[in-house]
C-alpha cells in the first residue's frame, strides 16, 4: 500500500471528505448507543433536539461553544507551525487566574477600561506560560509536547492552591473556589435572562482576526512555511526559532481568553472545574477545522452542541454523557483520515 | 517499441558467462506514478556471469525498474522471472530468496547497529530466541577475504566510511548467496581509487558466476565494466549494445536521445573578488564532512566549478555560502567587506542567491504553492508586504512572471508546488534566486535529475547572469558539466580545497587524482 | 523523623517500588513503540483502558491473571488502531496519539458508567496481595523491598528482561531497532517495516495497558476516573530520561519514584508550613527538568516520528 499526492479537488468534492468523517463517527457510535439498549436514531434526535431544538438550547450550545472557539484558535495556530500546543487546558487557567486576581476589585478602573485591560493580562499570562515550553524547544530541543502536557497538571495543583490559599473565598463555606468579580469586571449577557454573555462576540472577533493574521500577515505566512518545512523556511531566511516563539505568544494568549471568558462572562470566580477539558477538546475543534481560524468557530459550535445534546439526550435515554466524548474523540481520527484522503491517493499496488 | 532481446547478437564471453543460460528476465514492465510514466515496457535478459550496464540519465527510469525488479515498486504491467520461476511482485523478501541481491544508491544501513547486525538482519526467522552472530562474524570474514571486501564485522555502522559502507551493502547480498547482483550508482560516491577496487571486487563475483546489473550516468565506468549495455532514456528502453561493438559517441547519443550542444562560453574576463571565504573551518554537526580551513574566491563574471565525491565537504561548503552553515573558524568577505552576523537572511540581503542541493526538502515547501514558494526569500520587501501585510496579488504577478520567464508548466500561481515535476520546480527555484539578480550565485547541484532540455535550459541562464557579471559557484558532480561551464576549477576532497585551474588547464585524470585525496599543490 | 531518616525505612523503598511498578510497565511500553520509530502518546489514555479492563475482568468474576490478560489485549487493541493511523497512513503521531488517548478515556468512561449506572462510590475487587519470595525477601532493606511486593512488580522487573533481551539479543529486535533507526535497511533485508512498526506499537500498548492495570489490581482495588493522573506523561519523559534503553529507564522510573515516596513523606513532615499542592507538582516539574537535562544529549532513534513508505530512501 502506498500513498501518492494527487491534485486539489475542486471545493465542493473537498467538503465531501469531512462530512464521510461524520458519517463514519455516527455509525461507529451508534453501535455504542445500540449496546446501551437505545435507538441510534432516536439518540441523534434527541442530541440534535438538545443542542439546537430551542431557543434555550442554541443559546446554550453558543455559550459552551465560546470556550471551545478560543481553545481552537489556541491549538489551531499552535499546529499550523508543528508547534504540539497541548497545554491549551493550563493556558486557560492561567487566563482565569489573572482575571479573577484583577477583576476583584484590585483594579479601580471602570468597565470599558478594565475588561480590556484584564483581557490583555490574562493573554499576556497563557502567552508566558506557552513561552516557557517553547523556549525549550527551541534553545535545548526538548519536545514541547510532553512538556506542556506535564504543566496541565502543574497548573492545576497551582490554582487548586490559590482556592486553598490567598484566592480563597471567605464565604465561600470552605469550598474551593475564588470570590466573585466584581460587577464591572464581567462581560455582558447578550440576551437578558439567558447565559449567552459577549466572551461569544469576543470569540468571533478572534476568529475573524486570527484568520487576517493566517491569511494576510507575514506572521502567517512565516507560521505556514515553518509548519510545513522548517529546514526550507529556514534555508529562504525564514527566522525558524522566531516565528515559533510568536506562534506560542499567540497561542498561548488565545487559550488564555477562553479562561478570561469563561470567568468574566460566565462563572464569575475561578474553580477546579472551571475547564472540563477545553483544552484538549480545542484540539479536536481545530483539528475538524483542518486547522482553519474561520472554520474553529463552526467546529466549536458543533462539539459544542454535542455536549450540550448529550447532556439533555442522557437524561432522557439512559445512554451515558460521556458518549459526547466518544464522539469527538471518534470525530478527531476520522477527520484527519479524511484530510489525508483528500490529499493522496491510496494504492493498494 | 523494443523488440525482444533474444534478438540481441551474443556478449563477449567474460568470466563465467560460457553458457547462454538466461537468468533473470523482465517483459514489458511499465510502471506510473500519477501522470508521469517513470517505465515504459521494458523487457530484457540478464545471462549467467554477465555484467548488464543500465546507462541512462538521472530521471531515466533506471532506479524504478530496480526498484520494481527487488519488489520495493510494484509495476503497473509486465512480468519478471528470476532463473526460470516467476516473482512474487512487491516484496524484497522474494527478491532475496530467488538471489536477487542489491546495493541501494542510499545505503540502507542502521548507523546504530554493527556490521555483523546489519548484514544478519533478517537472515534468521524473526522469532528465534537467539541470534546467533558469532557464525555470522565468521561467514562475514571469509566473504570478506575472498572478495577484498575488508570491513570490521564489530564496527558500528557509524564509524564507517561510505566506502566502508559500500562493502557492507555488498556484504549483504553475498550473505544471502546473491546468484544476481544490482548495483544503484555504486561509484556515485566512491573517489576513482575506490571505484578501482569495486571493479575489481565485480569481475570476482563474475568469475564466480553472478549476475550483475550496473546502474550508472558515466560512460567511462559502463565501458570499463559492462558486457552489454542497456539505455534507458524517458522511461523508455532506447537501445541495447554489446559493450564490446560500441563507443562511447554512440551511448552518449543513445542515452541522451540528442546532441549535448556545449554552451559557448565567452573568454575569461576576470573581475573583481565578490566573496572571499577565508581559511573557513566548519563544526562537526551532522554526519557530513567538514570543512578544513578551506580557502575560496569568486570572481565577477566568472564561474568556479567545484568538483569532488559527494560527501566530501561540498555540503558544508555550500551551507558556507548559502548562510545555513556557521564557520567555527576563519572569515566570510562579501565585496571587499568582512562579514559579522552570518544567516540565510544575511547571505540574500548581501546579494547571494542560493540554489540549493535538494530541491524537495530544502528549496520548496511541497504543501504550499507557487505563488508562496516563489516570494519565500523576498517577502518582507517592501514589493510584497505593508505594514506586515502581505499583498498576495503582486505575490501571483510575481509567480505568473517567473513561470513566463522561466518557462515553467503549471496550472496557476495556486497550484502546489509538490504536484511540478522536478525541472518545472528547478525552474521555479531558479527563477526566484536569479530574480533579484544577485551578485553571487550558489548552483549546487543544479541540474540534478533533469532532462536534457531542462539542464541545457539551467547552464544558459547561468552562463547569462555570468555575463551580467555575477560570480557563481557551481557544485556538481558531473564532472563533464563542471568542465564545460567552469572558468576555474577547485576540487574538494575530505574538507579541504585544492588550488584553482583554468579552463583546460587539468585533465579529468589530474582531477580525478584531486578528488581521491592527492593534493599535488599548495591551496591558492 | 528526620527528612533524610526516609531514605534509610524498609517502607520507604517498598512503597518506591510500588510506585515504579506502572511506570515500569508503561515506560518499557512507550520505549518499545519509539526503538520501532513510533510516537505513542495514546499511552495516557491506553493506559486508562487496561486500568479498566483489568479491573472490571476481576470484578465480573474473573481471576486477576485473566485481568491483566484482558488489560493487555485491549491496550493491544488500541495500539493496532494508533498504528494503522499511523503507520501504512502515515498520519501525524502527535494528533492521532492524543485522538487516541481521548477515544480510550471516553470510552473508558462510557463503558464504566454503562456497566454499572448506579454505582456512587466505585467498587471494590481482591487485588493482588504481596508475596514474599523466600529466602530473598529477607534480605534487609533492599531485600524487603525488592522481594515482598505483588506478583505484577515481579512480572514488571521480569518485563524489562525480557524486553531487554528481545531487543538486543534476538532477530526481532534487530528488526525493531532498525526500524527506528532507518526502516530502508529493514526493508531491503526482506522484512516488513509496515508490519515490525505495527507489531511493536500493540505490543508496547499492551505493556502501558498492564500498566495502567497494576493501578486497579495492585497499587489499589477499584477503578477511579483520572487515576492514570499524567503517568502516561512522565513515562514518555522517562523513556527519554533512560536514553531508549529498558535497564537504564528502569533506573529512572526507580529514581523517579523513590522521588515521589519521599515527596509523599515529606509532605507528611511539612504538612503545614508548605502547601501540599507543591509537593504534588513535584513529580511534574522532576519530569520536566529531566527532559531539559537530558536533551542536547539526547540520540532519539534516528526515523522517530518519520512515516516510512515502501521504496523510499
Amino acid at each position: 500500500m502506498r500513498l501518492e499526492p494527487k491534485p486539489a479537488p475542486p471545493l465542493a468534492i473537498l467538503l465531501l471528505y469531512p462530512l464521510g468523517a461524520i458519517v463514519a463517527t455516527l455509525v461507529f457510535v451508534s453501535f455504542l448507543v445500540l449496546a446501551a439498549g437505545a435507538s441510534p436514531f432516536s439518540v441523534i434526535w434527541l442530541v440534535a433536539r438538545g443542542a439546537a431544538g430551542s431557543q434555550f438550547a442554541a443559546l446554550e450550545t453558543l455559550t459552551r461553544a465560546t470556550p471551545l472557539i478560543f481553545t481552537g484558535l489556541a491549538v489551531a495556530v499552535a499546529f499550523r507551525a508543528k508547534l504540539w500546543n497541548i497545554g491549551a487546558e493550563a493556558q486557560l487557567y492561567a487566563g482565569g487566574i489573572v482575571t479573577v486576581v484583577l477583576g476583584t476589585g484590585a483594579l479601580p478602573l471602570p468597565q470599558p477600561v478594565l475588561l480590556p485591560v484584564i483581557a490583555i493580562a490574562a493573554m499576556a499570562a497563557g502567552a508566558l506560560l506557552l513561552l516557557g515550553p517553547a523556549l525549550l524547544k527551541t534553545r535545548f530541543g526538548v519536545d514541547e509536547v510532553v512538556t506542556t502536557l506535564l504543566l496541565n497538571f502543574v497548573v492545576l495543583l497551582f490554582v487548586s492552591m490559590l482556592l486553598e490559599g490567598p484566592l480563597k473565598d471567605p464565604t465561600g463555606l470552605g469550598w474551593p473556589q475564588s470570590s466573585k468579580v466584581v460587577a464591572d469586571a464581567q462581560l455582558p449577557r447578550i440576551v437578558t435572562g439567558k447565559r449567552l454573555h459577549y466572551g461569544f462576540v469576543l470569540a468571533l472577533a478572534a476568529a475573524v482576526a486570527t484568520w487576517v493574521v493566517m491569511k494576510k500577515t507575514v506572521l502567517g505566512y512565516e507560521m505556514r512555511a515553518v509548519g510545513h518545512n522548517p529546514q526550507a523556511a529556514r534555508f529562504a531566511g525564514i527566522p525558524v526559532d522566531t516565528v515559533l516563539l510568536k506562534t506560542a505568544l499567540l497561542s498561548g494568549g488565545l487559550a488564555a481568553l477562553a479562561g478570561f471568558s469563561e470567568v468574566a462572562g460566565l462563572k464569575g470566580n475561578l474553580t477546579l472545574d472551571l475547564s472540563p477539558g477545553y483544552g484538549y477538546s480545542g484540539i479536536v475543534v481545530a483539528m475538524l477545522a483542518m486547522l482553519n481560524p474561520l472554520g474553529v468557530v463552526a467546529a466549536a459550535i458543533f462539539v459544542a452542541g454535542i455536549f450540550v445534546g448529550a447532556d439533555a439526550m442522557s437524561r432522557s435515554a439512559g445512554v451515558p454523557s460521556y458518549i459526547a466524548d466518544v464522539v469527538v474523540a471518534t470525530a478527531l481520527l476520522t477527520m484527519v483520515t479524511a484530510i489525508l484522503l483528500s490529499r493522496y491517493r491510496v494504492r493498494w499496488r | 517499441m523494443q523488440t525482444h532481446p533474444a534478438a540481441s547478437p551474443p556478449p563477449s564471453a567474460q568470466g563465467g558467462g560460457s553458457a547462454r543460460e538466461p537468468v533473470l528476465r523482465l517483459s514489458g514492465i511499465t510502471k506510473r506514478f500519477g501522470p508521469l510514466v517513470a517505465n515504459d515496457a521494458i523487457s530484457f535478459e540478464l545471462m549467467r556471469g554477465e555484467v548488464i550496464a543500465l546507462l541512462g540519465e538521472n530521471g531515466a527510469g533506471k532506479t524504478t525498474l530496480m526498484n520494481i525488479l527487488f519488489g520495493h515498486y510494484v509495476a503497473d504491467e509486465g512480468t519478471v522471472e528470476a532463473f526460470g520461476a516467476p516473482l512474487r511482485p512487491g516484496d524484497p523478501k522474494a527478491a532475496l530468496e530467488a538471489g536477487i541481491g542489491m546495493v541501494h544508491q542510499h545505503f540502507t544501513l542502521a548507523d546504530n547497529m554493527t556490521v555483523v547486525e546489519n548484514i544478519a538482519l533478517g537472515t534468521e526467522p524473526l522469532w528465534r530466541p537467539r541470534f546467533e552472530l558469532g557464525a555470522a562474524r565468521a561467514r562475514i570474514r571469509a566473504l570478506s577475504a575472498d572478495f577484498g571486501l575488508f570491513v570490521d564485522p564489530d564496527s558500528t555502522i557509524a564509524a564507517l566510511t561510505v566506502g566502508e559502507r559500500q562493502r557492507v551493502e555488498i556484504l549483504k547480498a553475498l550473505y544471502r548467496d546473491a546468484r544476481i547482483l544490482i548495483l544503484d550508482e555504486p561509484t556515485a560516491v566512491l573517489t576513482p581509487g575506490e571505484t578501482e577496487a569495486l571493479f575489481g571486487t565485480l569481475k570476482l563475483l563474475v568469475a564466480k558466476g553472478l549476475s550483475i546489473i550496473f546502474i550508472s550516468h558515466k560512460l567511462a565506468e559502463v565501458m570499463a565494466v559492462s558486457d552489454r549495455v542497456l539505455v534507458l532514456r524517458a522511461g523508455r528502453l532506447a537501445g541495447e549494445r554489446v559493450t564490446a561493438a560500441s563507443g562511447r559517441a554512440e551511448l552518449a547519443a543513445l542515452m541522451v536521445g540528442q546532441e549535448v550542444v556545449s554552451p559557448p562560453v565567452a573568454p575569461l574576463r576576470g573581475g573583481a573578488p565578490l566573496l572571499v571565504l577565508r581559511e573557513v573551518s566548519t563544526g562537526g554537526r551532522g554526519t557530513g564532512a567538514r570543512l578544513d580551513r578551506v580557502t575560496l574566491t569568486l570572481r565577477a563574471g566568472e564561474i568556479t566549478g567545484l568538483a569532488g565525491v559527494s560527501g566530501n565537504g561540498q555540503s558544508a561548503l555550500a551551507g558556507v555560502v548559502a548562510g545555513t552553515e556557521i564557520p567555527t573558524t576563519g572569515e566570510i568577505e562579501i565585496a571587499g567587506r568582512v562579514v559579522s552576523v552570518w544567516s540565510p537572511r544575511a547571505a540574500l540581503d548581501l546579494g547571494i542567491g542560493r540554489i540549493p542541493e535538494d530541491r524537495h526538502a530544502v528549496g520548496t515547501i511541497g504543501d504550499m504553492s507557487v505563488a508562496e514558494n516563489v516570494i519565500s526569500e523576498q517577502y518582507r520587501s517592501p514589493r510584497f508586504a505593508r505594514h506586515g501585510l502581505l499583498d498576495w496579488a503582486a505575490a501571483r504577478a510575481f509567480a505568473e512572471e517567473i513561470i513566463r520567464d522561466y518557462d515553467v508548466k503549471c496550472p496557476s500561481p495556486d497550484a502546489r508546488i509538490r504536484l511540478l515535476s522536478g525541472g518545472n520546480m528547478q525552474k521555479l527555484i531558479l527563477g526566484r534566486a536569479l530574480d533579484p539578480e544577485p551578485r553571487i550565485i550558489l548552483a549546487n547541484q543544479p541540474t540534478r535529475g533533469l532532462d536534457v532540455g531542462a539542464v541545457s535550459y539551467v547552464h544558459r541562464r547561468l552562463l547569462e547572469a555570468r555575463e551580467r557579471g555575477a560570480a557563481i559557484l557551481l557544485i556538481s558532480e558531473d564532472l563533464e558539466e563542471i568542465m564545460a561551464l567552469s572558468d576555474r576549477i577547485v576540487v574538494m576532497s575530505r574538507g579541504r580545497l585544492s588550488g584553482a585551474s583554468a579552463r583546460g588547464e587539468r585533465t579529468i585524470a589530474q582531477l580525478g587524482e584531486l578528488m581521491a585525496g592527492h593534493q599535488g599543490e599548495a591551496a591558492a | 523523623m528526620e527528612a533524610l531518616d526516609i531514605l534509610f525505612t524498609t517502607s520507604f523503598w517498598v512503597a518506591a517500588i510500588r510506585i515504579a511498578s506502572p511506570l515500569i510497565f508503561a515506560t518499557l511500553g512507550e520505549l518499545v513503540c519509539e526503538r520501532a520509530g513510533v510516537l505513542n502518546l495514546g499511552i495516557e489514555g491506553i493506559m486508562t483502558v487496561g486500568a479498566f479492563a483489568g479491573w472490571f475482568t476481576v470484578y465480573s468474576g474473573g481471576d486477576l491473571w485473566t485481568g491483566v490478560f484482558v488489560a493487555a489485549f485491549a491496550g493491544a487493541a488500541f495500539g493496532l488502531l494508533h498504528a494503522t493511523l499511523t503507520v501504512p497512513l502515515g498520519l501525524s503521531q502527535h494528533v492521532v496519539g492524543i485522538g487516541i488517548t481521548l477515544l480510550a478515556t471516553s470510552l473508558t468512561y462510557f463503558t464504566y458508567r454503562l456497566a454499572l449506572p448506579q454505582v456512587t462510590s466505585p467498587p471494590k475487587i481482591e487485588p493482588f496481595q504481596p508475596f514474599a519470595i523466600p529466602g530473598l525477601s529477607k534480605i534487609p532493606v533492599l531485600g524487603e523491598a525488592l522481594f515482598s511486593q505483588t506478583p505484577l512488580t515481579y512480572l514488571a522487573f521480569v518485563s524489562v528482561a525480557v524486553v531487554a533481551w528481545v531487543l538486543y539479543r534476538t532477530p526481532l529486535g534487530l528488526a525493531v531497532r532498525a526500524a527506528g533507526e532507518n526502516p530502508s535497511a529493514v526493508e531491503a533485508q526482506g522484512i516488513s517495516v509496515t508490519g515490525i512498526r505495527m507489531g511493536a506499537v500493540m505490543a508496547g500498548s499492551a505493556l502501558m495497558a498492564v500498566g495502567g492495570a497494576f493501578l486497579t489490581m495492585s497499587a489499589f482495588n477499584s477503578f477511579f476516573f483520572q487515576m492514570v493522573n499524567g503517568r502516561g506523561w512522565i513515562a514518555i519523559a522517562l523513556v527519554v530520561f533512560g536514553s531508549w534503553r529498558p535497564g537504564k529507564a528502569l533506573l529512572g522510573a526507580i529514581l523517579f519514584a523513590a522521588f515521589d515516596a519521599y515527596q509523599i513523606r515529606l509532605q507528611q513532615l511539612a504538612g503545614g508550613i508548605v502547601p501540599y499542592q507543591v509537593f504534588l507538582m513535584l513529580p511534574y516539574v522532576l519530569s520536566i527538568l529531566a527532559l531539559v537535562l537530558v536533551a542536547r544529549r539526547a540520540t532519539y532513534p534516528k526515523a522517530l516520528m518519520i512515516p516510512y513508505q515502501k521504496g523510499e530512501r
